[in-house]
This record gives C-alpha cells, structure tokens and sequence, in this order.
C-alpha cells in the first residue's frame, strides 16, 4: 500500500474528519464493522433454528455509533429501542453479551433470558430496561433526566426510537413534559423510512421528523444518519445544549434498515428488493471505509486485520453464548417484587 | 395522638416523607399553586419548592411515564392522577413498565413509584369522577394495590408506599376524604404493606370490604348486631398482595362469607375472594357465599336517584347480612 496514514493533508481535503480526529473515526469504523458481521451471524443462527427470532440493525449502524460516540457511556443515561445494537455495542456492551441475549441465556445480563431479543438493559453503562410497545421510553427519558438534574449532576439522557414512535401518544406527551421543564434530553429518532411495513408518508403529514420539534419549541434537526461523523457532530451540539441547561433537542438520523423488521417478517410485501439494492448504495460501511482510506487513515492491509479480528470475536462469542447454560425455570417467580426487604 | 380527616392524614404522609428523604418528589396536574384539586398537596410547594412539588402537563402517560424514568434512576416519585377515572391513559405506562420492570430486568431495575388516585362514586361525580379501578391492577403482578379506610391507615400506608421498592396503587376513597375521622398514632406511623385488619370482631359471618364500603359495611354491622346477628368485619387495607390467611382464618371461624365493593361485580375482588374461599375453606363454609356490588354497569351515572340505584348501601348491605346470616 502506498497511501500515507493520515497525512495532514488528506485529513484537510474532508474538513469533517478532521474536526472528530482520527483515533474517533477509527474506532467508529471498528465498531461498524462488528456490529454487522455480528448482526449477519444472529440471522444465520436464528435460520439454523439455534435461536427462534432476531432483530437487528443492518444499515443503521452509522447513526447508531455516531450518536453514541457524542455519550459518556456509565455517565449518561441511555434509553435505547430493539434496533439499537451497534449503539449498545460502541457504549461498551460486549459480543459476548449481545450473543448471551441473542440465545437467551441465563448469563444475558439484559434480563437473563427474560425478554426478546434486543430489549437492552445494563445497570453498568445506566442504560435502563425497555420494553415492545413503542414509545414508551420517551417519557421514562424525561423523569431520567429529571432526576439527573435533581441531584445535580451534569449527565444527559439520551432517548432513541424509530419514525413510527414519534406517532404514538408517549412521544407527544415525553417530548412535550421534557421540553416544558427544559430537562437534559437527545431525543434521538432513527428514521428508516418505514415501520415495519407502513411507510413515512402513512406514518405523518409533515416532510420530517425533525419538523415535529417546532410543536414542541425545541430544536430539531435532521441529518444524514449513512454518515456518522454528520450524526456525532449533530449529538454533539444536542449534548453540550443539554449539559449547559439549553433543554432537549430532537435529532432525526436519516437511514435505512437492510434486512426485515425481525426474522418473522418479510419485506419483499412492502418494499421492492430494487429499493433495498438502491440503498445498500448507500451502506454506511463501505461509505466510512473509503472516506478513511481516502483521508490516509486506512489500508487493506488493516482491513484485513480487522476483519481476521472481527470473525474471531463473533466466533468466539457465538461459541461462548452457545454452549452457556439456560435460565433455570426454578427462578421464574423471583423478580416479581424487590427480595430484600424495604430500606427503612 | 389526634383526630384527624383523611385528606389531612394524606398530606401529613406526603410532608414528613419529602422532609425525610429527598428523593421523594411529587408530580401532577394542579399539585402545585393549587395544592391539587382535593388539596392533598397543599403546602409542598412552598416547603419543598417546584423541583420536588411539579404541576405537570395535562398528560396522564407522561406523568406515570416520568415518574418511572426518574424511579429508575433514583428518585421515590408520588404521582398524582387527578381522579382515578383519568388513569386509563396510564394503563400502558403502569401496566406494560412500572410492573415489569423488575422482572423483565432479571432483577437490575427496581421502579420504587408510589401512583396515588382519588377513587370511587357517592359523590354525584357522575361516570367519570367515580370510578372503582382497584380490580385492574390487582390482576397484575408486580404492582402493589393498596386502599385505606381510615385515617390512620391512610398516613402510615402512603408512608409504607413511599418507602417500598416496587410500584404501588395508592387508592383513596374520596368519598372519605372529608367524611371519615380518626385517630392518628403521633409520629412516625407507618402501616405495612400487606396485612388485611379485622375492624370488628363477629362470630357468624365474615363481611369483607375495604375503602367507603368498610364504613357502610361496619354501620350495617352494627344495626344487624341489635338484631343478634354477630358479623366480623375484614379491611382489606392491600388488595394486592392479597392477605388470604387473614380472610381465611375469618372464614374458618365464622362458616359464612360475603364481600362487599363498589366496584363492578364480574371479576371484581369479590370473585377472587371467593374463589379462595372455595378452594382453601369449602368445607368450613355453611351457606354460599354472597357479594354485595355495584352491578356490571359501565360507570356510575350522575343522576342522585341513579347513582343510589346502583351504590350498594347500608340498608342493602344489612339485608345481605341477614339473609347470609339465616342460609
């Protein structure tokens, strides 16, 4: 390889870059490239009748790991939704957890094999418990928040769903109490132009997602969520507004989810497979790796390594979580109240 | 120790447990300047200030909503639903979050949220300010459902509710509000969580009730007592968990079992009492057991003949009593 690993010179061509710094970019790029090798493995396993379902985040891996990358995980709080696996992984989730939950293994530290998959929950990295309905995290963001800010500390609450939550009741009234108390919160909407199967134009009246903000007399934006440099920048500035008191801001990343809703749908009954290939044009991964090797931050020779790495962890990982123990049914009446007594 | 309105008593609670421990907010419509629409939460705002004491937006799911996110992350919220007729919006948050919020963690989560409501007809409040939602959230594991009677139970309850790790329906028969006196212990009185109370003792049948009911439930008593009919009354106090050994200690003593609620009769606690009955104390009872209930109308009406047409009372209540009392 003859490129010169970033040259100063290179780096200035895409200004962008610059600004994140190349230690950040090459960290988003790894993540990227796990998290889907990652993904693809939870369908092979799901197909091979290991697991019974997945739902997973092809396609909306930039959004997710620029947004996260704007966080400091254990700090912030963070209420993700079921698509949110590239983010749980770039705040600090492991392979090995993200598979413990894929075959609902006692170990998954989400819920033990409680929920589906992708229901994330992590004390460590205060990531709080989620449930299916939609929308329903959006108000727990602003009491989260609340919270925060009760007791004075300088964390955020980070908030994030798809286009098709932002028509249910809760984001209304979530969106609306947070912004009428000016509560630290990034309410981060991954739009994927469809949920499930309905498209955005079935979904709202009005041309995007961001634009709802006004209703709320917060800030809404709305960027490219195939370009996470676009998307860390755009959290960033949500998330110093948050910190320094300036209320909630409504981020809107504009993307496109590769495979079905989950293993049990089928999308060729919504969406042409010409419409899926038009946009995997746009797949993010291969849009970051060139941008790095452009700006002289990558080689093949590296991205051989990285992809030698990449399998190996997802092997491991799979192994691991497959020959780990199932939840024992004696446990399934613990957990219904707290075991210990009331603190006095 | 003092006489004391029920309303007072559940301003008290609030009080002392918001000077005790800092995380205890509470938040609502009109909790605030106004002090809430009942005016249980007069004066925390200008003791505790307007972080802790919320006038929220109109928004039932949101108030139930925040009040989860900031439980999970370390607060003691007490969430006010103006009236208990106003909490179905909530029913998602409630029903789907607070209550599985522990068990779907595995454990990691707890949701320590107390959600207090005004509940409960012989108001003329009509379809929409009457409603009995007890049985709702009784038939849900994970939530805690709690309904005092007096005045003393009604401070140290909410006192037990506020200080519980897990979410608590805190319903308060408003009807009692300013209704009901009593004596409250001096203090800090708290009642636990879980225990049923024997209020009267009686030899030849167990009337179980709870919330208003308990009053007319305890007048009926006393008339069919002139009349050489010996009921022990049960206040259920906590619907959920549910005191069976309480009520069935009672039954086995007395062989006769009728329960009365203002709630609708299908499905309401009533069937869940006598279904315990039959299956722990079929052979200790002498007579089938009865319910006295609202019948399965979909809400109060407003009219004051009809809302009496269909409010059980203590004249049916007392008939009830010595129809069970001769089977």
């Amino acid at each position: 390889m003859a490129t010169v690993k970033g040259s100063a010179a290179a780096r200035a061509a895409d200004p962008a870059l610059e600004a994140v710094g190349s230690a950040r970019l090459l960290a988003m790029y790894r993540i990227m490239v796990l998290s889907r090798a990652l993904d693809e493995r939870m369908w092979i396993v799901q197909r091979q009748g290991k697991v019974p379902f997945v739902i997973t985040a092809q396609g909306q891996e930039a959004a997710q790991v620029g947004a996260a990358m704007a966080l400091r995980p254990g700090h912030d709080v963070v209420l993700p939704y079921y698509r949110d696996m590239t983010l749980m992984l770039a705040l600090g989730m492991t392979p090995k957890e993200l598979m413990l939950n894929v075959f609902s293994r006692a170990e998954d530290p989400n819920s033990g094999g409680r929920q589906m998959p992708a229901h994330f929950s992590l004390p460590r990295l205060r990531v709080l418990t989620g449930s299916s309905p939609v929308g329903t995290q959006i108000p727990h963001a602003a009491g989260a928040a609340l919270a925060s800010r009760l007791r004075g500390e300088d964390s955020v609450t980070f908030c994030s769903f798809g286009e098709g939550a932002t028509s249910t009741g809760d984001f209304h009234e979530g969106v609306n109490f947070a912004a009428v108390l000016r509560l630290p919160v990034i309410f981060f909407c991954q739009n994927n132009r469809y949920a499930i199967s309905v498209p955005q134009r079935r979904q709202m009246a009005v041309e995007s997602v961001a634009a709802r903000a006004a209703a709320y007399g917060i800030p809404g934006v709305s960027v490219d969520g195939q370009d996470p440099v676009a998307v860390f920048q755009a959290v960033t500035e949500a998330v110093e507004r948050a910190r320094a008191g300036g209320g909630p801001t409504l981020v809107e990343a504009l993307t496109y989810r590769y495979v079905p809703h989950t293993s049990d749908d089928d999308d060729r009954l919504y969406r042409s497979p010409s419409e899926v290939e038009q946009s995997r044009r746009r797949d993010p991964i291969p849009l970051m790796r060139q941008r790095l090797m452009e700006a002289g931050l990558w080689d093949d020779e590296q991205e051989r390594a990285l992809q030698e790495e990449v399998a190996r962890t997802v092997d491991e990982a799979t192994a691991y979580a497959e020959q780990a123990p199932p939840p024992d049914p004696a446990t399934v009446m613990r957990h219904v109240f707290a075991e210990r007594p009331a603190a006095g | 120790m003092a006489v004391k309105r029920m309303i007072e008593a559940i301003r008290e609670a609030l009080d002392e447990e918001m000077a005790r421990d800092s995380r205890v907010i509470v938040l609502g419509e009109d909790v605030g300047v106004k002090g809430g629409v009942f005016v249980a939460t007069r004066g925390l705002l200008e003791k505790y200030g307007p972080d802790r004491v919320i006038d929220t937006p109109l928004s039932e799911s949101a108030i139930v909503g925040v009040a989860i996110g900031a439980a999970m992350n370390g607060l003691r919220p007490v969430a006010e639903i103006q009236f208990a007729d106003f909490i179905h919006p909530a029913m998602d948050q409630i029903v789907n979050e607070a209550a599985r919020i522990r068990y779907r963690s595995n454990g990691a989560w707890g949701c320590p949220l107390v959600v207090r409501a005004p509940y409960g007809a012989g108001i003329r409040g009509g379809l929409y300010h009457s409603q009995s939602v007890e049985s709702f959230f009784a038939h849900v594991p994970g939530l805690k459902v709690v309904i005092p009677a007096t005045p003393a139970d009604a401070k140290g309850l909410l006192k037990a509710a506020i200080r519980d790790e897990d979410p608590v329906i805190f319903l308060e028969p408003k009807r009692a509000y300013r209704l009901i006196q009593g004596e409250v212990p001096d203090g800090d009185w708290v009642v636990p969580i879980g225990p049923a109370r024997v209020a009267r003792e009686g030899r030849h049948l167990t009337a179980v009730a709870y919330g208003m009911m308990l009053h007319l439930t305890l007048q009926a008593a006393e008339q069919v007592a002139r009349e050489g009919i010996s009921v022990e009354v049960v206040d259920l106090r906590t619907l959920a968990p549910l005191d069976r050994e309480t009520i069935l200690g009672s039954v086995r003593k007395t062989g006769r079992l009728m329960i009365v609620h203002e709630d609708n009769r299908t499905l309401g606690m009533g069937a869940e009492i006598a279904a315990l009955a039959a299956e722990e104390a079929l052979y200790d009872l002498d007579a089938p057991v009865r319910r006295v209930t609202m019948p399965d109308v979909p809400a109060t009406p407003f009219a004051a003949v009809l809302e009496d047409a269909v409010l059980p009372d203590v004249d049916r209540i007392a008939r009830a009593m010595r129809e069970l009392a001769r089977e």
